[in-house]
């Protein structure tokens, strides 16, 4: 009966959301302090740290450009992937 | 005299002056739910205003929601009730549409709850009085739906609700007919029984290792409808377990008053089926053979007792569906020679004579296929 409703939470268990985006941010390492606020915000839990610097897994970020917003460096910018 | 008898009998627990919003706060009281949550609209206002002073008075000890909308009010028990706590809430008419999304989700979800629904007609125009167009909007959602004709009804109806509901994991509702019902006082026996602890397919706690409800993909949806639907469709024999097991053998899914060897019958539900009635035993005196079905549940629908009606067939409905009434229309699936009359929508009064006089006319074969009355 609740076979339907019930899930267990996984990574990519909708499929590779990361194919929805638009526009994909773009870390420049030259400007990035690893003040790890982009991390903070990122409602997709997908900024990570590796090798002391940001990473980004583009398998599963959406685009919605948060992390840019909240980057106080404007060390995060946006190239847009589709038109 | 009448204020004596509530007076004595409400110290013995047994015979009380009650109306039917009374009734569905005293069964509830039985029920000792742990959340109780809803908002104010006519005719419920009585039923939570009576169970907010239970909570006050402290001979109930539920938490007791204030909330600002319907909507909230069934988000709030939806909540509570995922965590194993037994709920309540109750509406009407415009806060049933108002928390109409809400319903979907807790049948979708498979959660335990009862509500009562004193019927009332949606507006516009603007009208606070009964018909049946509230409880027609619930009824395939995925809901049991229950249709009380008094103030016993209503209690019992609402008492059994709790251990129906949580033994099928499908949200039950009440509805009895706004004032006719809610606002006249009966005689009811408040039973002295002890409803079983509150039983569920699933709980979420703060250690629970799941999500409920994530978005899902391929067939789970379709899969989660069909099977809700095919529960509710097989739910007969576990909801006639239980009443019979509190309300004693004669309770059934429909009440068959003279309908053995019937050449008519009349199939309707809620508070006027009492009127009826009387007309069916003026009319046996007569010597016509008619007798009546009455509906206590919408949901299940009871096909048997309708399968098994011989007679001419008149179901009576106060709701309007298109072309037919509220039940009308499914019920000529079963019966399709049946007649439909809908009635006396927004509390359109409608007495003894007149549904006399509706029921002569069917019996003489004077009525169409369906009719409006007026
Ligand atoms: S917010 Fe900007 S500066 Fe801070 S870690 Fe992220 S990219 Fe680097
Ligand atoms: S664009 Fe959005 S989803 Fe992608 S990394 Fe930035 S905050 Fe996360």
């Amino acid at each position: 009966m609740l076979d339907p409703l019930i899930s267990h939470p996984k990574v990519g268990s909708a499929g590779k959301t990361g194919e929805w985006r638009v526009f994909k941010p773009i870390v420049d390492h030259e400007l990035c302090v690893l003040c790890l606020e982009c991390s903070e915000y990122c409602p997709e839990n997908v900024i990570e740290v590796r090798d002391d610097k940001i990473w980004i897994d583009y398998d599963y970020c959406k685009g919605c450009l948060i992390c840019k917003n909240v980057c106080k460096m404007k060390a995060i910018k946006a190239e847009r992937e589709f038109y | 005299m009448q204020e004596r008898l509530q007076d004595e009998s409400y110290k013995s627990g047994k015979r009380v002056l009650l109306n039917g919003n009374q009734a569905v706060a005293e069964a509830v009281k039985i029920a000792e739910p742990d959340v109780i949550a809803a908002y104010p609209i006519t005719p419920q206002t009585p039923v939570v205003e009576k169970l907010a002073e239970f909570v006050a008075e402290g001979v109930l000890n539920s938490e007791f929601v204030n909330v600002e909308s319907e909507y909230s009010a069934l988000s709030v028990v939806y909540g509570a009730a995922l965590t194993g706590a037994r709920v309540f809430t109750a509406t009407s008419s415009h806060g049933l549409a108002y928390m109409y999304e809400m319903c979907w989700w807790v049948a979708g979800s498979r959660v335990p709850l009862v509500m009562a629904l004193p019927t009332r007609s949606i507006g516009a125009p603007w009208n606070i009085h009964s018909d049946h167009s509230d409880v027609m909007i619930l009824k395939d959602v995925g809901w049991i739906i229950s249709m009380a004709e008094n103030a016993q009804e209503c209690f019992d109806l609402t008492l059994i609700g709790f251990p129906i509901s949580e033994e099928l994991n499908i949200p039950y509702s009440v509805s009895y007919d706004a004032f006719m019902v809610s606002h006249t006082a009966e005689v009811v026996e408040v039973r002295d029984v002890e409803l079983p602890k509150r039983k569920q397919a699933y709980k979420i706690l703060p250690n629970s290792e799941f999500a409920l409800n994530a978005v899902t993909v391929n067939d789970a949806r379709h899969k989660a409808r069909k099977t809700l639907m095919k529960d509710l469709e097989n739910s007969r024999r576990k909801i006639e377990k239980i009443g019979r097991c509190f309300l004693g053998e004669d309770f059934s899914l429909a009440e068959k008053y003279r309908v053995e060897d019937a050449d008519y019958v009349i199939v309707t539900y809620g508070g006027w089926s009492g009127d009826f009635k009387d007309v069916v035993d003026e009319m046996r005196d007569e010597g016509v053979k008619i007798g009546l079905l009455k509906l206590r549940f919408l949901r299940p629908l009871p096909e048997e007792e309708l399968k098994e009606i011989s007679g001419d067939v008149l179901v009576v409905d106060r709701s309007a569906l298109y072309k037919f009434g509220g039940m009308g229309g499914e019920i000529k699936r079963i019966i399709p020679e049946a007649k439909n009359v809908i009635a006396a929508l927004g509390g359109y009064e409608i007495g003894y004579s007149e549904i006399k006089a509706l029921v002569r006319r069917f019996v003489s074969g004077k009525i169409g296929e369906v009719e409006w009355y007026p």
